[in-house]
Order: C-alpha cells, then sequence, then structure tokens
C-alpha cells in the first residue's frame, strides 16, 4: 500500500533530478533569507546557482544542534512568523531549548509525509490509531496526529501516560493500531499482565514505533507478546519530526523520504562519505521546508544505509537500525566503535543484559581494550571450562561484530561504577 | 546420594576470599572443604559446609554471586592407591571427571574425595555399582 505512488516510486535518476532542483531552490532561499546561512556561504565563497550536482552539498557547511541554541528562537527561520502556523520545541535537557516552526504549506507536506509512514507500515482509513505520544510542543504526537487523520484513520489521541487508562481504551474503543516509543510497548504489555487482560483478545494489530534506538530482539518480544506487527519509524523535530523515515511491510530497513530529504552518512570524524553500507553519522538536509529549512544537520544519530531495491517497489533507500549516537563513538586501532555494538554483542550470548564496561587503554602507541563485564547467576558455573566457554562467547562475537580483538573479563556482580542506577559504559584512559 | 556444594564467583583481588569466609563465620556457617579454582583474572571457589542454603543466601546478600550445584562425596580409605582404585572403576565406565578436591574426615582414618562428574547420573550409578562407599549430605553437613 502507497500513499502517494507516483512520488514513493518513482525511477532514482528521476528522483535525484528532483533532488538537484529542490536542493538548489532550499539553499538560494536560505541564502537570502537566514542571516545565519547567508554569512557562512558568503564566508566560503559559495553560490547556490553553482549548484550543478548532488555532490556539490558536501561543499556547504554542516548545521549543529549548537547553531539552532545560539539562533533562539527564530533567527533560523525563513519566513516571517506571519507565515508560521505552528511552533513547537525540544526539551532541552541538554542545553537550551530549541524551537522549530511550520508554515501552513509544511503542516500539509508534513501530514503526508507521516500518512505515507503509516500507509507503508500495512495501515489504512479503517484503522483506529491509538496515538500514546505526548501531545504538546514535542513533535511525536501531533506529527502523528495529523498523519493519521491525513490518511483518513480514526484517531485517539490519548497522549503519553496513564497505562491503565490506555488498556481501557485500548480494549473499549477498539484500537488497531499503537503509536508510542517501544519502551512504552513493553510496559503496556506488562501492565496488561497485571490487568489480566489478554493482548489476543484486543482489536489491536499494528504498532509504529519510533523517538528511541530499539534493537531486532526487542522487536520479536513486543511482536509476540502483544500479538502485532512492529515498525520503526524516525523523525528529529529539527529537520521536522516524525515522517522522514519508515520502514514497509517487509521491516527491514526505513525508506527515506528521498524527494524531501537528502541524507548523508559520513564518518563522524574526518566527515567524508563512509563507504556504502557502512556505519557513520546521519546527516540531513530539507528540500521542500519552507519555514525551517535545514542545511546538512548533523543528527548525532549512527546507522547504515540500504541502497539495494526493496521488494515493496519503493525506491527510497532504506536506513537500517540505529547502532547509537557518535558522542558515544570510540576508536580503538583505528576501528570505530560504538557501545551499542558491544551490547549487542553481549546480548547475543546470553539473552539476557549484563552489566559492562568499555576500558581503553593506551600501551607503547598500542589500543588496549578490555570489556569487564558483571558476571550473573545466569552465567556462572562452577565448572571453569563452562566458564572459560562463557567468555571466549563473548570474545568471538565481539570479534565478528566489531573485526577486533577484544579482551574480556568478568568482574564481580554490582562492582563496576554505577551512574544514576546504570554502569558508566566506557572509560577512556588514553592521552593523546 | 548427592551432597550441595555452593560455588562463589571470586575476582582476583585482595580481600576477597577473607570477606568469603567473614560474612560464613558471622553467620556461623562451618567449612567442612574447599577448592579454588583460578585463571588470572578470576578463581571459582568451590565450599561445602553444614549449612548450604544458608550459606549461598548470606553470600548473595553480601553481594555475591553464588551458584547450588550437586557433587559425590567418596569415602576413599587412607592408605597407598586407595584413589586409584576408585578411579580405576570410573576409568574403566568411560566417566570423566569435572574437578575433584579431598579432605580427610574428623576421624582420621578415611578421606572424603568431593567430586563433580560430566554425566552425574552414570558416575553414581558406576559407583555404587563397584561397593564405593558414598557418603551422604547428612553425613557430611554432620561432620
Amino acid at each position: 500500500m502507497y500513499w502517494q505512488k507516483n512520488e514513493e516510486c518513482r525511477p532514482r535518476a528521476e528522483l535525484e533530478k528532483l533532488q538537484l532542483a529542490r536542493l538548489k531552490n532550499t539553499l538560494t532561499r536560505v541564502a537570502t533569507n537566514v542571516p545565519f546561512y547567508r554569512n557562512q556561504f558568503h564566508k566560503m565563497g559559495l553560490n547556490p546557482e553553482n549548484i550543478k550536482s548532488l555532490e556539490d552539498l558536501r561543499k556547504y557547511p554542516f548545521t549543529l544542534k549548537q547553531d539552532l541554541r545560539d539562533n533562539y528562537p527564530y533567527g533560523l527561520f525563513a519566513v516571517p512568523l506571519r507565515d508560521v502556523v505552528r511552533l513547537h520545541s525540544s526539551s532541552g535537557t541538554t542545553g537550551n531549548a530549541t524551537v522549530v516552526g511550520y508554515s501552513r504549506e509544511d503542516i500539509v507536506t508534513w501530514s503526508n509525509l507521516v500518512a505515507r509512514i503509516l500507509c507503508s507500515a500495512g495501515l489504512t482509513p479503517n484503522d483506529v490509531i491509538q496515538i500514546a505520544f505526548g501531545y504538546g510542543l514535542f513533535t511525536g504526537g501531533f506529527g502523528l496526529h495529523y498523519g493519521a487523520e491525513r490518511l483518513g484513520a480514526s484517531v485517539i489521541p490519548i497522549s503519553s501516560g496513564n497505562t491503565r487508562r490506555q488498556i481501557q481504551i485500548m480494549q473499549d474503543f477498539k484500537t488497531t493500531a499503537l503509536v508510542c516509543t517501544p519502551s512504552y510497548a513493553l510496559k503496556l504489555a506488562d501492565t496488561m499482565m497485571d490487568m489480566g487482560v489478554n493482548p489476543n483478545g484486543l482489536s489491536l494489530r499494528f504498532g509504529l514505533f519510533g523517538a528511541e534506538p530499539w534493537s531486532e530482539e526487542m522487536r520479536q518480544e513486543i511482536n509476540e507478546r502483544l500479538g502485532i506487527k512492529a515498525s520503526d519509524n524516525y523523525g528529529l523535530s529539527e529537520v521536522m519530526g516524525p515522517g522522514v523515515a519508515g520502514e514497509c511491510e517487509e521491516f527491514h530497513g526505513q525508506h527515506i523520504n528521498e524527494d524531501h530529504f537528502i541524507v548523508e552518512i559520513l564518518d563522524p570524524k574526518t566527515l567524508e562519505p563512509v563507504k556504502p553500507g557502512d556505519v557513520g553519522e546521519l546527516v540531513i538536509t530539507t528540500l521542500t521546508k519552507e519555514a525551517f529549512p535545514m542545511i546538512r544537520y548533523r543528527t548525532r544519530d549512527l546507522t547504515r544505509m540500504i541502497t539495494e531495491p526493496c521488494p515493496c517497489g519503493r525506491t527510497f533507500h532504506r536506513l537500517d537500525r540505529f547502532v547509537g549516537r557518535s558522542d558515544d563513538m570510540l576508536i580503538i586501532r583505528g576501528v570505530n566503535v560504538f557501545p551499542l555494538q558491544v551490547e549487542s554483542a553481549i546480548f547475543r550470548i546470553d539473552g539476557t543484559q549484563p552489566h559492562y564496561q568499555i576500558i581503553v587503554d593506551r600501551k607503547d602507541n598500542q589500543d588496549i581494550c578490555t570489556v569487564k563485564v558483571e558476571v550473573s547467576e545466569s552465567y556462572f558455573f562452577d565448572e571453569m571450562r563452562k566458564q572459560r566457554t562463557f567468555v571466549d562467547g563473548i570474545k568471538k562475537s565481539l570479534a565478528a561484530e566489531l573485526g577486533l580483538s577484544i579482551d574480556v573479563k568478568l568482574v564481580e556482580e554490582r562492582s563496576l561504577e554505577r551512574f544514576e542506577g546504570k554502569a558508566k559504559r566506557v572509560i577512556d584512559n588514553r592521552t593523546l | 546420594m548427592l551432597v550441595e556444594q555452593i560455588a562463589v564467583f571470586v575476582e582476583n583481588k585482595p580481600g576477597r576470599l577473607a570477606a568469603i569466609t567473614k560474612i560464613l563465620a558471622d553467620n556461623k556457617i562451618n567449612i567442612r572443604a574447599l577448592s579454588v579454582a583460578d585463571t588470572a583474572d578470576f578463581g571459582i571457589l568451590r565450599l561445602i559446609v553444614d549449612n548450604p542454603q544458608k550459606a549461598a543466601k548470606c553470600l548473595q546478600d553480601g553481594g555475591f554471586t553464588v551458584v547450588v550445584t550437586e557433587v559425590v562425596a567418596i569415602e576413599v580409605e587412607d592408605r597407598i592407591g586407595g584413589l586409584a582404585t576408585v578411579l580405576g572403576h570410573l576409568a574403566d565406565a568411560g566417566v570423566s571427571v569435572e574437578y575433584m578436591y579431598a579432605f580427610v574426615n574428623r576421624s582420621g582414618e578415611n578421606a572424603i574425595i568431593i567430586s563433580r562428574f560430566e554425566h552425574m547420573d552414570n558416575a553414581v550409578k558406576v559407583l555404587e555399582g563397584t561397593g564405593v562407599k558414598l557418603v551422604s549430605k547428612e553425613q557430611i553437613y554432620s561432620m
């Protein structure tokens, strides 16, 4: 099922031509209307008129979260405030808040892009969609709401919180699709058990989850416990909100709405493109946003691009599962290592999530990396042979995941330093 | 005929064994036998005590990782060749040993061999068939 078949299945050559035209237009508009971009382009001698190919975008400067903060509240808007019909804001837990704006046309585009994602996940106008994202300055609630209405589904704007009431409404209103974070989906499953509600007795068939990274294992668990098809979708308020990318019913990567966004996957250190298929930082440029265009926004989110054609017929490339944030990246013996990769390597061995810590030292100009794993009853044995096999299994799994040999040390339970209940994941003792 | 043994994970750093034995002492638990298997980083401390369940609980409460496993206690005459005879029977039956440690009981006449085999049921059957004396858990705990 497609929402805008002609756009979603456009041949790549045509798509790239459209991207180029829209890119040139966007760069010209920000150079005219946004002093921040105008000054930067001027300093670097960049003239959007000279854009000849999509590769030319690589000459343009990045936009960082800090740039949004520095231009708080309206400094990066490309239209006068009278043309802005909606404002959203990110919370500001890690610094000052940031503000983003939408024109009337932006809201139409946004709604259509979210409708695409709902449609590609299998939803139709017959669905009853319960939106358990917070409604407010956060883009999740309203973004999904407008898209679901655009699709023609019946929308329950329940917002977040009050888990028991969510389940009651789900039963009474015969909800068929749930929208929330993946971790909240599991909380709902737990609460259903407490309430004695059998998920198989509900009308629930779909779950659209986003706003936090999650694993394939977690998807399995959600699917089994709630009896649904869970799909992943991605967006961020700086760029638009939900609707940037979403999975189709192949459930293998999220199609990027490439007619509205150009994405690049770059090495977070060199800022050069990674080899095709490698993990890197996602950088996004908007192509159609009127009120709040973004040029090469560094998301800090790490993923890889899937460029193989998808059986669903969409020509858009896909984003693979997110593996973490570039802020957390380590470089060990020249190899980029993300704590989430270590976590998933350990996870595969045991099926539970041990506490671990990555320690990096430098000896004789060589990086030495050790992963300490806290022992626990489920993988402690009285037989040394079994214990060694367990440790060797983690080593092999890490070597396969990272292409690096890493020493693994078992340590006593609760011996790793905790930070607000969570173990501190990385200790880098290297002085360069 | 199986006896409960507690195994404790111990990191190779000073004071850990002292901490474990102090917890046992504070809880009035008597150690009958012990063995430590160690690697460069960690060790596995195995203990036979007079009250394994209580010992496991108080060590867990003290933050240690503990598993309770079943082992066989074999009584062997304290004379030259005593152990060789028993092991000969097991070898003939193709039973392989995971680990073993020994202590001499209070009367001083016989040695008690604490053993863990790859296939415990099979090992017990073989031992019983050869007339070797196995010590019951009640006897061990009250020794």
